[in-house]
């Protein structure tokens, strides 16, 4: 099946209202069980998540006294986050995050962006081999190859630095060339030959007017790709084993051993980590949906 | 995701004479991308092909070639086979969470009070970073943590047990967190294609009378069905390659294992990288063959 990356329309819902019809003792109970569940369903969600943000707010003492439940004394204690910060090495690895992630999402949009323009707007022979072997690679698991992709990263000399997972998280991402595939079907051909006319080669049209047009699918791609870099712990845990290279996820894991005794702490470190991933989420909900709609259906 | 391309119609390649030779122009945009393709896709693949025909532990100089010994050891040693029991768990679980996510998906998408926020809180899990979510389950589920105070609200005290210490428990909570992890994608596909159904059929339906179930057993279930099948492939290969949860949480004790987790302990542990190798390879072979068992079975819609 096929998805297109579009402008999130500032109504979501497709589907026409219904009319109403009479209210009935069943429909009225049966929109009761529908509110019910969804009121359930979003508590299974929400407490796991709401208890340790209780947890990171009690004191030492007090979260030994009391149940997970029992809320804490004050609302606003700072002093686990500052210790979860500081002694967890957070800010070094927020900034590592930050530039691993800037520096392979820049590569994924180049990437994938040449890629989808080489074959969408040029016929070549191969053509379809290239294509089919971007896509085949698609069904590859990620996780299997890494018994082998690590020799390759060990012969390029890059183990234990920061290229290793900007290499692999920029030459791995099948989804993100996909997703502009789709996208640069929709963009019309009669610009490109307007440029060309005007005398433009291929690399200026891909520069001054394709990329730009990209724009919707560039920022869907930044999304998923962005979330799934902040959140990826295997690649950094295997291929920068030093402290100093430490990631979000390398450096919260990291917590098990010193704080093991702490879990005020850790829940602190868990809430640091969570907070910039709900921000994001709700400043750009509706590119989310889309983004995962594209980027799941490959 | 279409594997066929059928070529434009009306396709006109411009005639202007360029720099050098047109044919070569595309290969210079794919030179990059196709480099790190081979260099970390199919040279892994290759790699682990070659290694798994031999007894290399990944240091030595030389690799012994010792035929099909590595395969016939994965699907003998009871040790090596029992791990895709573990597999079943997840497999399972994601019968419960398409179910779920269904379930919900087609009440949001009729009208409901507050639908943006519950969808938000339903998929935001989804987005959350796996190790954050390793600790906030170890936490829910540790000895008088969350469950069991949950549990002896309810009067439920005489089930409490090590929920990740118990090997006959720890799978189900392991599983549990991936429902609680995953649903919201589910629910999210769900909703995407049930929007996607034009809005008249729903109006033709409810002018004919059509109740809530009839609109979706006649109008929602035939629009889903390409959704299902990618789902189910998902679901087969996401049990069988299993890793970041149980890894995080329990490091594979107590029977808490998976396929993924030998794998790279077999690789990196215990420095068996013929046997690692070949494993990784029965993977993908199985991941493969269902992916292209479900296409038969489901022809893709041709794209123009």
């Amino acid at each position: 099946m096929s998805t297109t990356v579009t402008r999130p329309a500032t109504s979501g819902r497709a589907p026409a209202a219904p009319r109403r019809r009479p209210r009935t003792f069943g429909r009225r109970a049966g929109r009761a069980t529908t509110y019910l569940a969804l009121v359930l369903a979003s508590l299974v969600t929400l407490v796991p998540l709401v208890v340790i943000a209780m947890a990171s707010l009690k004191t030492g003492a007090e979260f030994r006294a009391e149940g997970p439940f029992d809320p804490p004394r004050t609302w606003l204690n700072p002093d686990n986050f500052v210790r979860a910060f500081t002694d967890g090495k957070m800010l070094r690895a927020f900034g590592n995050t930050a530039i691993i992630l800037v520096v392979s999402v820049a590569g994924t949009v180049l990437i994938g962006s040449m890629v989808a323009y080489a074959i969408d707007r040029f016929r070549f022979r191969m053509r379809g081999a290239v294509l089919g072997a971007f896509l085949l690679a698609a069904l590859v698991p990620g996780v299997t190859t890494q018994v082998a992709t690590f020799q390759v990263v060990e012969r390029l000399g890059v183990f234990n630095s920061m290229a290793a997972p900007i290499l692999l998280f920029t030459g791995t991402d099948i989804v993100s060339i996909y997703i502009f595939l789709q996208f640069m079907r929709s963009i019309p051909h009669d610009l490109d030959e307007a440029a060309t006319l005007e005398g433009a080669n291929r690399f200026t049209i891909y520069w001054r007017i394709i990329l730009p047009l990209l724009k919707p699918a560039i920022a869907t791609v930044v999304i998923v790709k962005g979330v799934a870099i902040y959140n990826e712990f295997y690649i950094p845990f295997l291929y920068m084993s030093s402290r100093e290279l430490g990631v979000i996820s390398t450096s919260l894991f990291r917590f098990q051993g010193p704080f093991s005794a702490e879990w005020e702490v850790i829940s602190a470190g868990v809430v640091i980590v969570i907070l910039p991933t709900l921000v994001v989420f709700l400043l750009l909900q509706r590119w989310f949906y889309n983004g995962m709609t594209a980027g799941a259906v490959k | 995701m279409p594997l066929t391309q059928t070529p434009r119609a009306g396709w006109r390649g411009s005639r202007i004479a360029h720099a050098f030779p047109r044919n070569l122009t595309p290969w210079l945009f794919l030179l990059v991308p196709l480099a790190l393709l081979a260099l970390f896709t199919y040279v892994p693949v290759g790699t682990m092909l070659y290694y798994s025909l031999t007894d290399w532990d990944g240091l030595r100089r030389n690799a012994d070639f010792v035929g099909l010994e590595n395969y016939v050891e994965i699907f003998t040693r009871p040790e090596l086979f029992e791990v895709f029991l573990v597999s079943l768990y997840y497999f399972g679980a994601s019968f419960v969470q398409i179910a779920l996510a269904l379930y919900f998906a087609t009440v949001l998408s009729f009208k409901v009070r507050f639908a943006n926020l519950f969808k938000g809180i339903l998929f935001f899990p989804y987005l959350v970073n796996g190790v954050a979510i390793g600790f906030v389950f170890l936490y829910f589920f540790r000895p008088d943590g969350v469950l069991d105070t949950v549990l002896a609200l309810l009067g439920g005290e005489g089930l409490t047990r090590q929920w990740l210490g118990d090997p006959a428990a720890v799978n189900y909570s392991l599983a549990g967190v991936s429902v609680w992890r995953y649903t919201g994608l589910n629910f999210v596909l769900f909703l995407g294609a049930i929007q996607s159904i034009p809005g008249e059929r729903y109006e033709a339906a409810e002018l004919d009378g059509a109740n809530r179930w009839q609109q979706f057993r006649y109008i929602i279930l035939p629009g889903i069905r390409p959704v299902l099948g990618l789902m189910f492939i998902l679901a087969v290969s996401g049990a069988l390659s299993v890793f970041e949860i149980p890894y995080i949480m329990t490091g594979g004790a107590n029977g808490s294992e998976t396929f993924v987790i030998q794998t790279i302990n077999t690789r990196f542990k215990f420095n068996d990288f013929g046997l690692a190798s070949a494993m990784a390879v029965v993977l993908l072979g199985i991941v493969l063959l269902v992916t292209w068992v479900q296409r038969r079975l489901v022809p893709e819609e041709r794209e123009s």
